[in-house]
C-alpha cells in the first residue's frame, strides 16, 4: 500500500499521488502523507478554542474579532479565540491582564450548558466511530480505532478525517486530530498544527520527532519537575534519554520511570472509556473578595448542596471532605477531614466543612471557595447510621424528599434558611464543574 | 530557689507529670515543667492547656522560689542519675538558667520565668465525690477501647460519665462508643455524685488517669464543674477540660428485644476468632458466625489469601442464624469480659448484638454487625 494510496486530501478525501503539494481534485494544500498512516489507530481529538468557537458560530459578526470567554471582571479566561491569542491572551489568565493585552476583545460570559450540549454531541459522534472513547474533558478525548477498518470501510486516518469534516459541517466547530502509536504521542500530535490540524507521528519517526524537544512537551511535567530537571542539566528529551532510568527516578521520584519511558516514546496506557471518578467537587469565584465567615457560610451551604446533588446523581459517597479557599493574592488553601462514615448528604458534608471554614476565617480576604468529596465509595454504603448516629437515616430520607420536590418544581422549590444570604453574592463565573 | 530532693522521689513524680507535655510545641513554655519550692515541699506542674497534672513531694528547701525548665530533658537527666543519689535544683541571680547538681554531675538548663506558665483556671467545682481507685480503674479499663478517634464527631472522643438510675439503684455509669461498638459499665453511685452533670472526659485525660491508677489503691476524689474535671490520686492532682458537646442518646441503640441467646466458652471462642482471622484482609476483617443446633461455625473468606473455618460447641437453641462481625472488635470485647462464658443476644444479621458476661452483668457491650 505504498505510493498514491498513502496520501489523501484533508478536505475532499481524494487519494493523491506522492509529492503533490496540492490536492489535484479540489486544489487544497492540506494533503496528508505518512508511510504509517494506515497502521496507526490511537487518536487524540481536541476541539479548537472550544467555547470561543461556539460563541463565534452563534454570532457570525464576531468571526473577525478577538473573543474571550470567561467570568466578569474578576474571573479568569476560560477560552480565548485564535485572534485573541495573537495578542498574548491565554486560558487561565486573570481577566484584567487579558484585557490589558487585548483591550478591544469581546468578552462573553460562559454558557456552560450550551458548551456541554455541543460537547455531548461531539462525544456521541465519537462513539459512532469506536466504543473506546476516553474523555479527558468536555472538549477532548482519546479514541482507539484499532480494528474498525472493516466497520468504517476505511483506515483510522480516513475515518478521523471524515469525522473532522462531519463535526465541522454538523456542529459548526473545528477540531484537531493527532494520530499515533500511543496516547502520549497522539496528544502531542493533536497540538502540532492547531487549529483544524491533523498530525501523524509514526513509530519510525518517534525518535527523530522527540529529539531536541523541551521536556515540557511531556504532558504532566509541571513547573516544579521542570525546574528540578533543569537544575540537573536536563532540558530536552535527549537529555533524559541519555540518562539511566534510575538517575531520573532519583531526581523526580517514582514518576521518573514513566518520564524516562515517555522520553523514548513508550506509553503502554490503554484508552480507557470508564475512567474512575476520584473526587467530586463544586467551587465558585466571588465578584468581590470576602473575609467574613457570616457571608462565606451561606455560600458554602449552596456549594455543599450542589456537591451533594452531584454525589447522589453519580451514585457515590465521600469518606473525605476537602475545603478549598483561594486568597485575594491567589494562594490556595485546602483543608481536609476524613475518618467519618461515608456520606452523600448535604447536611453532613456541611457539618464537616463549616468548622474548617470557620477556623480559616482569620480576616484573610478570599476570592474563591470550593468543597469536594474524595475517597469515594458506593452510595449503598452511605448514611446507614451507627450506634452513635441515629439521625443520618432520617436525614437521608428527608433530603431524598426535598430532592424529589426540587426535581418536580425546580431548584428554588425548597431552600434551607441558611442559603438565603447566598443570593446576595451571586458567583462571578460558573467555573465550578469539576470531576476528576 | 534552692532545693534538694531524693532522686527516686523526683523521678517518680516527674514520671507522672512529664507525660502530659507534648513532644512538639509551638509555644515554648508548654514544653516546660513548673517547679516551685516552698515550706518543705517541691511542687511540679505540667500542662498542654487542656490537661494539667500537679504533684508535690517532700524536699529540703533551702530557699523558696519557682522556675520552669524543659520537662522531657529534666526527666531524662533525673532518670540517668545513679540510684539513691540526692539531686539539688538551684536558680541563682541569673533566672534564665537552672543548675542541677547530683554527685559529680552538673547540668545547666535554660529556664523560663514561672509567671509565663499557663494555668487552667479551674474555677468553682461544685460537685465532689470519691470512689475506690479500683472501681474507677474498672470503669476506664472496660470502656476505653471503644473511644472514637474520629475528628468530625469530637463528642465521641472520650468517656461519657454520668449518674443514672439502673434497676432502682443509683449508679455511676461510663459509656464510650465509636459508632461500631459501644461499651457501658457502671458502679454503685458514690455518695455525693447524684446530681452531677453528665460529662465527656477526653481520651488523653482518660489515658493519664489510667496510668496514675496503676499503683493506687486508695480513694480517688473527683471534683466536677460543667466544663472541667479534677481527680486527686494520692499526691497527684489531674485537672482536665471536658469535651464541650452532647453525647448521643446511647440508650436508644442498646437492643432490648434480642431473643436469640448464644452462650460461648469465652477463652476458646476468643482463641478461635483470633485463629480464623489470621487470613482476613487489613481493611475488612469480617468473621462470619454461622449458628445452628448448638454449633457455631466461624469462617473467614479472603479472596486474596484463602479461607478458614473453625467449629465450636455452644449453647444455642434459637433458629439458625448467619451474622458477621469485625474480628478485631469481637476480640476487644471478649478481652474485657470477666467470666468464663460470654452471653450474646442476637436479633438478625443487620441489627446490633448485645454482649455480656451473663444476664444482668454491670458491663454491657453492643456491636454492629458487618455484611458478610
Amino acid at each position: 500500500m505504498a505510493g498514491a494510496s498513502n496520501i489523501f486530501c484533508r478536505d475532499c478525501l481524494t487519494l493523491t499521488a506522492p509529492v503533490r503539494p496540492r490536492c489535484p481534485a479540489c486544489g487544497s494544500p492540506r494533503v496528508l502523507s505518512h508511510p504509517e498512516r494506515d497502521r496507526l489507530s490511537i487518536a487524540h481529538v481536541d476541539c479548537d478554542a472550544f467555547y470561543a468557537t461556539i460563541e463565534k458560530r452563534d454570532a457570525p459578526e464576531l468571526r473577525d474579532k478577538p473573543v474571550i470567554v470567561g467570568g466578569g471582571k474578576r474571573g479568569v479566561v476560560s477560552t480565548a479565540c485564535y485572534i485573541a491569542r495573537t495578542y498574548g491572551v491565554r486560558s487561565a489568565m486573570p481577566m484584567f491582564k487579558a484585557l490589558q493585552a487585548c483591550p478591544h476583545a469581546v468578552v462573553i460570559k460562559p454558557d456552560m450548558e450550551k458548551y456541554a450540549r455541543v460537547g455531548r454531541e461531539v462525544r456521541r459522534m465519537m462513539l459512532e466511530l469506536t466504543p473506546l472513547v476516553e474523555p479527558l474533558s468536555i472538549d477532548e478525548a482519546f479514541l482507539d480505532l484499532t480494528g474498525t477498518e472493516r466497520l468504517h470501510k476505511a483506515s483510522p486516518a480516513i475515518t478521523l478525517a471524515r469525522f473532522a469534516q462531519r463535526v465541522e459541517k454538523e456542529l459548526g466547530i473545528t477540531i484537531s486530530v493527532g494520530l499515533s502509536v500511543n496516547k502520549f504521542l497522539a496528544k502531542i500530535a493533536s497540538d502540532l498544527d492547531k487549529p483544524r490540524g491533523f498530525s501523524i507521528i509514526g513509530e519510525a519517526g518517534v525518535d527523530s520527532f522527540l529529539a531536541g524537544k523541551p521536556v515540557s512537551i511531556i504532558h504532566g511535567i509541571g513547573a516544579a519537575t521542570q525546574e528540578r530537571l533543569a537544575r540537573a542539566g536536563l532540558r530536552t528529551i535527549d537529555d533524559i534519554r541519555a540518562r539511566d532510568p534510575g538517575e531520573i527516578v532519583a531526581l523526580v521520584g517514582k514518576d521518573g520511570l514513566r518520564l524516562h519511558r515517555l522520553a523514548h516514546g513508550i506509553d503502554t496506557r490503554k484508552v480507557d472509556p470508564v475512567r474512575e471518578t476520584k473526587s467530586i467537587s463544586a467551587e465558585t469565584t466571588f465578584n468581590h473578595d470576602i473575609r467574613d465567615v457570616e457571608t462565606l457560610t451561606p455560600i458554602l451551604w449552596r456549594l455543599t448542596e450542589k456537591l451533594s446533588f452531584r454525589l447522589k446523581k453519580a451514585g457515590f459517597a465521600g469518606r473525605s471532605v476537602t475545603l478549598k479557599l483561594k486568597t485575594a493574592d491567589f494562594r490556595t488553601r485546602t483543608r481536609s477531614r476524613s475518618g467519618f462514615p461515608p456520606t452523600q448528604l448535604a447536611r453532613r458534608l456541611f457539618d464537616i466543612a463549616a468548622p474548617m471554614l470557620a477556623s480559616e476565617c482569620d480576616g484573610t480576604a478570599f476570592r474563591l471557595i470550593g468543597i469536594g468529596a474524595s475517597d469515594l465509595c458506593d452510595a449503598a454504603l452511605a448514611d446507614t447510621g451507627d450506634l452513635a448516629d441515629t439521625e443520618s437515616v432520617r436525614l437521608a430520607r428527608m433530603e431524598r424528599a426535598v430532592d424529589n420536590l426540587r426535581e418536580r418544581f425546580g431548584k428554588a422549590a425548597v431552600v434551607r434558611g441558611i442559603g438565603f444570604a447566598a443570593d446576595a453574592m451571586r458567583p462571578a463565573d460558573k467555573k465550578d464543574d469539576s470531576r476528576r | 530557689m534552692k532545693v534538694t530532693v531524693e532522686r527516686a522521689a523526683l523521678l517518680k513524680s516527674l514520671g507522672h507529670v512529664h507525660r502530659v507535655v507534648e513532644r512538639r510545641n509551638t509555644i515554648p513554655i508548654l514544653s516546660n515543667v513548673l517547679l516551685r519550692a516552698e515550706s518543705g515541699m517541691l511542687h511540679l506542674k505540667a500542662t498542654d492547656l487542656d490537661l494539667e497534672v500537679t504533684e508535690a513531694l517532700a524536699a529540703d528547701v533551702e530557699m523558696g522560689g519557682a522556675t520552669t525548665v524543659p520537662a522531657h530533658v529534666l526527666y531524662d537527666i533525673v532518670r540517668k542519675l545513679p540510684d539513691g543519689s540526692q539531686v539539688s535544683l538551684e536558680t541563682g541571680g541569673d533566672t534564665s538558667q537552672m543548675l542541677i547538681r547530683s554527685g559529680r554531675s552538673r547540668f545547666s538548663l535554660q529556664a523560663l520565668p514561672e509567671s509565663d506558665f499557663p494555668d487552667i483556671a479551674a474555677g468553682e467545682m461544685p460537685h465532689r465525690f470519691s470512689l475506690p481507685a479500683g472501681e474507677l480503674k474498672r470503669l476506664i479499663d472496660k470502656t476505653q477501647f471503644a473511644i472514637s478517634t474520629e475528628e468530625t464527631r469530637y463528642y465521641l472522643n472520650g468517656i461519657y460519665l454520668h449518674t443514672i438510675e439502673s434497676n432502682g439503684m443509683p449508679v455511676l455509669r461510663a459509656v464510650a462508643t465509636d459508632g461500631h461498638r459501644l461499651a457501658r459499665v457502671e458502679t454503685a453511685a458514690p455518695e455525693g455524685s447524684a446530681g452531677m452533670p453528665g460529662v465527656i472526659v477526653p481520651r488523653k485525660a482518660v489515658a493519664e488517669v489510667q496510668k496514675l491508677l496503676e499503683d493506687a489503691d486508695a480513694q480517688v476524689s473527683v471534683e466536677l464543674s460543667p466544663s472541667k474535671i479534677r481527680l486527686s490520686i494520692g499526691s497527684v492532682v489531674l485537672t482536665s477540660k471536658l469535651i464541650d458537646g452532647t453525647f448521643p442518646d446511647y440508650q436508644r441503640v442498646i437492643p432490648t428485644g434480642n431473643d436469640k441467646h448464644l452462650v460461648v466458652e469465652r477463652a476458646s471462642f476468643a482463641a478461635a476468632v483470633d485463629r480464623v482471622s489470621t487470613i482476613s484482609s487489613e481493611r475488612g476483617r469480617a468473621v462470619k458466625l454461622a449458628l445452628a443446633d448448638g454449633r457455631l461455625t466461624l469462617s473467614v473468606t479472603n479472596p486474596d489469601s484463602g479461607s478458614a473455618t473453625e467449629e465450636l460447641e455452644v449453647d444455642y437453641e434459637a433458629e439458625p442464624l448467619d451474622i458477621g462481625f469485625n474480628a478485631r472488635y469481637l476480640l476487644d470485647i471478649t478481652a474485657q469480659l470477666d467470666g468464663d462464658t460470654a452471653l450474646f443476644k442476637l436479633a438478625d444479621p443487620g441489627s446490633p448484638t448485645l454482649i455480656q458476661d451473663r444476664e444482668g452483668a454491670s458491663a454491657l457491650y453492643v456491636l454492629m454487625p458487618m455484611r458478610v
